[in-house]
């Protein structure tokens, strides 16, 4: 009994972990009032150089976690210039850059199908409970944006541009810089949640191996709230429900796509739940909307 | 005030605290500002007065380093100074208090305080001795601990000005900021502006209101058409004085209701009303009263007391209990519906629910009746008849429009006003709901759009008039009652109130002095 429970929690864990990482990086952006909807984009180009990196010859994974970092971000400059300095509409311009970003990396990905990856990063064995790296630093992480947003000078500038950007604005901050960079900040953890997944999770390159995840991680944004320390329960969540979904798949006459399907029915049900309590309310108030200056 | 003067006489020999010369601004057709002089002096209040685009706006941008002036020099001190953005000003310590407050509502003062300043760990911490300073020398309550969406309109104001003094502000605009206070919390304001003027700051002080023009500035100076067409001090001036400078004629401030004996057969009874609000708690508990025929009811209150869901309601836009009779019939149905039924509305955001600022004039005068016959044919709209009334009513309204197939949002916002009167007014409806129909408009459009809506009443026509603006409520008003927390106080004759009843009431006083409460009589 005991034991079925470590597990599960193990591998919601690992699950939860990408989401989280992506999830994070969401929030990073959108407190600052942008919204990414191009995640599963820059988790797909994230996963694709790590493993692009970690299978080329004399590989290093710290090298590796840094090119996906540096592959989301890039991915994510580009949403930065349609719509932080471009003022497109974030929406459309996340959408193509989630396509964008899957079709190239399945496309740049066909010579690396089905290679295994023989230095994965090693898991972590704290006392019996398995664990990667990523997931510890996930979590730790979680705790330092948490602590960046409420109790630091630059969390609350990042806050107060992505509530009311031009108060922020008349008091000498720079809007396009902030958001910016929490953009390009929200890529980068958007990348190192697709090097988890090629690096340790599944440690081989396929295609299509974000799987949604990117998608799930968007919504998880709006289930917590924007709230750092409470995606990671969110995370656990819907780890445990990917776990069930694997557990219940092998021994069971319904169709395996069904249980496939399930995470993203759960996000509409979990999404109808939050706007049914009003947690549309937590929305930072300037999210989505592009700011000029002299527009009251 | 005669201590000011003195010593404003005394500092002549050294440079004004403020300067403006030759100020020049031009937008694509426009001066907005025409060679602007303009000077305060240390521990002055100056009086910017003027009408809709007589250029306050843009001299204010141009301070407060929104725009660049195409000619002219501020100085400050004697020295010529480039203002280049809104934080190069409050360096240079001009501050600026806005109409309409420029806070995070979600964050708490202290958040908004320590925005843009404040130390890199924690810095709402650092804020709270400050702010205690502040408001203790110049009596200015503020809760740092407090989140800004829970501030009343007065409180939103002072940690503006807060902030503005803490960055070091010397010379200070508050832009109307009376326009959304009682008259209480102006009162309590220009106590504020008197401590800061004997410390020795300079305040710019913009408002449409001459009284309190009179009872707080030293000097005006007076803009009209983007120049300065005058200026004095304001000792021995008086409201009339000032009103010709600003319009360029003279102004009748007497009583505009010249309150008759009026037949006292009731047009709209409304008993014991309720409705839900926003956030689905009671917006209106319980609301009862009756309009006769040709009166104008005013409804007094701070906004968010149910003025705005009592109006919906009665337009048809808002779910409610209770019961609700016009000229005797069960007032139901929808807003068409009771349009048709005699039911004019005048909406409180007048660009976003009074028009759809895309569209031309054309089509926004039409859009109560573009469906039904004499605009419409079968399915067909009928364009020639569309347009020709759509002229009649510019013409009727003075509606100043390059055309009539010119999108709405170019109009100012006093034609837009127009525009909507025209609309409601075109069924001779029996019934007008008027929320705040003048705000922001200047004193000629104003004056406009009260002639129009007296000039219904004498038809018969009753008139529901919503207004924050009490001198407006009490010049046209038969009766006032005050909406507070989602209950109607009155409707009290309008010879037994004051706006100093008036606002007590608003803050939540009980009408324990005022007699023959309801009991129906027109003074």
């Amino acid at each position: 009994m005991d034991n079925v429970f470590v597990e599960a929690l193990v591998r919601a864990l690992a699950v939860g972990t990408p989401l989280l990482l992506a999830s994070l990086g969401a929030i990073l952006n959108e407190r600052g009032g942008v919204v990414n909807l191009g995640v599963e984009g820059m988790m797909a180009v994230g996963a694709l150089a790590a493993f692009a990196v970690a299978v080329a010859p004399g590989g290093n994974l710290w090298l590796a976690v840094l090119a996906a970092a540096a592959a989301g971000a890039l991915l994510a400059a580009l949403h930065a210039l349609a719509t932080v300095t471009l003022r497109a509409n974030q929406f459309v311009s996340g959408l193509a850059l989630a396509l964008l970003g899957t079709g190239a990396a399945g496309l740049l990905g066909k010579r690396y199908e089905g290679a295994p990856l023989f230095n994965k990063v090693p898991d972590w064995n704290l006392g019996g409970f398995v664990i990667s790296p990523f997931t510890v630093f996930a979590l730790l992480l979680a705790g330092a944006l948490a602590f960046y947003l409420n109790s630091t000078r630059s969390g609350l500038t990042l806050r107060s541009v992505g509530e009311n950007p031009a108060a922020a604005d008349v008091l000498g901050v720079n809007v396009g810089r902030v958001r910016t960079l929490a953009v390009l900040a929200g890529g980068a953890l958007a990348g190192v949640a697709g090097a988890f997944l090629a690096l340790s999770y599944r440690a081989s390159w396929a295609d299509n191996m974000t799987a949604g995840l990117g998608w799930i991680a968007v919504a998880l944004v709006i289930f917590v709230g924007w709230r750092p320390l409470r995606a990671i329960l969110g995370a656990l969540f819907f780890g445990v429900l990917y776990y069930l979904q694997f557990r219940l798949q092998g021994n069971s006459p319904i169709p395996t796509e069904v249980f496939s399907a399930m995470p993203f029915v759960l996000v509409l049900v979990v999404l109808a739940l939050a706007g049914l309590r009003g947690q549309q309310g937590d929305a930072p108030a300037g999210l989505g909307r592009a700011y000029m200056r002299g527009e009251r | 005030m005669t201590q000011s003067v003195t010593q404003t006489k005394q500092t002549n020999s050294s440079p004004p605290a403020l300067r403006l010369r030759g100020i020049t601004k031009r937008f694509p057709g426009v001066v907005a500002n025409d060679n602007v002089d303009l000077t305060v002096d240390a521990g002055e209040v100056l009086a910017l007065l003027g009408e809709n685009g007589a250029g306050k706006s843009t001299l204010i941008s141009i301070l407060y380093g929104l725009y660049q002036p195409d000619e002219g020099t501020v100085e400050l001190r004697g020295q010529p100074v480039r203002v280049t953005s809104p934080a190069q000003a409050l360096k240079l310590g001009i501050g600026l208090v806005p109409q309409h407050p420029l806070l995070v509502a979600r964050h708490t003062v202290a958040e908004n305080l320590a925005l843009g300043g404040g130390s890199g760990l924690f810095p709402a911490r650092g804020v709270a001795g400050r702010v205690r300073e502040l408001s203790g020398k110049y009596g200015l309550e503020v809760n740092p601990q407090a989140r800004v969406s829970d501030l009343s309109p007065g409180e939103k104001q002072r940690v503006e000005i807060v902030r503005a003094l803490m960055r070091g502000a010397q010379v200070l605009i508050l832009d109307e900021p009376t326009s959304v206070l009682t008259p209480q919390e102006a009162d309590a304001l220009f106590r504020v502006m008197r401590e800061l003027k004997a410390d020795g700051r300079s305040l710019i002080f913009i408002s449409h209101k001459l009284d309190e023009v009179l009872a707080v500035a030293d000097r005006v100076t007076v803009l009209r058409r983007g120049k300065v067409v005058g200026g004095r001090d304001t000792a021995g001036a008086t409201r009339e004085d000032l009103a010709e400078m600003m319009v360029g004629r003279s102004v009748d401030f007497t009583r505009k209701r010249l309150a008759a004996a009026r037949p006292e057969t009731p047009l709209l009874t409304v008993r014991n009303l309720t409705a839900l609000g926003a956030r689905g708690l009671p917006a209106l508990r319980g609301v009862s009263f009756e309009l006769r025929q040709g009166e104008v009811l005013g409804v007094a209150g701070i906004a968010g007391n149910g003025q705005s869901e009592l109006v919906e309601v009665l337009a048809g836009l808002h779910a409610s209990g209770g019961e609700v009779t016009l000229a005797g019939q069960p007032l139901t149905g929808n807003a068409d519906e009771r349009f048709r039924g005699g039911v004019a509305h005048i909406p409180e955001d007048r660009i976003h629910s009074g028009t759809v600022p895309t569209m031309t004039v054309a089509e926004n005068l039409a859009l109560r009746d573009y469906a039904r016959a004499p605009l419409a044919r079968g399915l067909a709209r009928d364009l020639a008849a569309t347009d020709a009334r759509a002229r009649q009513d510019v013409e009727a309204y003075a509606v100043a429009t390059p055309g009539i197939h010119t999108p709405s949002r170019l109009l100012s916002g006093g034609n837009i006003q127009k525009l909507i009167l025209a609309r409601e007014l075109n069924g001779s409806p029996k019934l007008i709901l008027a929320v705040h129909p003048t705000y922001g408009l200047d004193i000629g459009a104003t004056d406009q759009v009260h002639r129009v809506l007296l000039e219904r009443t004498e038809g018969g026509a009753g008139v529901l008039l919503v207004s924050e603006d009490l001198d407006e409520l009490l010049s046209l008003s038969d009766r006032i009652g005050v909406m507070v927390g989602g209950e109607l106080r009155g409707p009290f004759p309008v010879a037994e109130v004051t706006r100093e009843s008036l606002g007590m009431m608003m803050g939540g006083a009980h009408p324990t002095v005022i007699p023959g409460a309801d009991q129906g009589v027109i003074a």
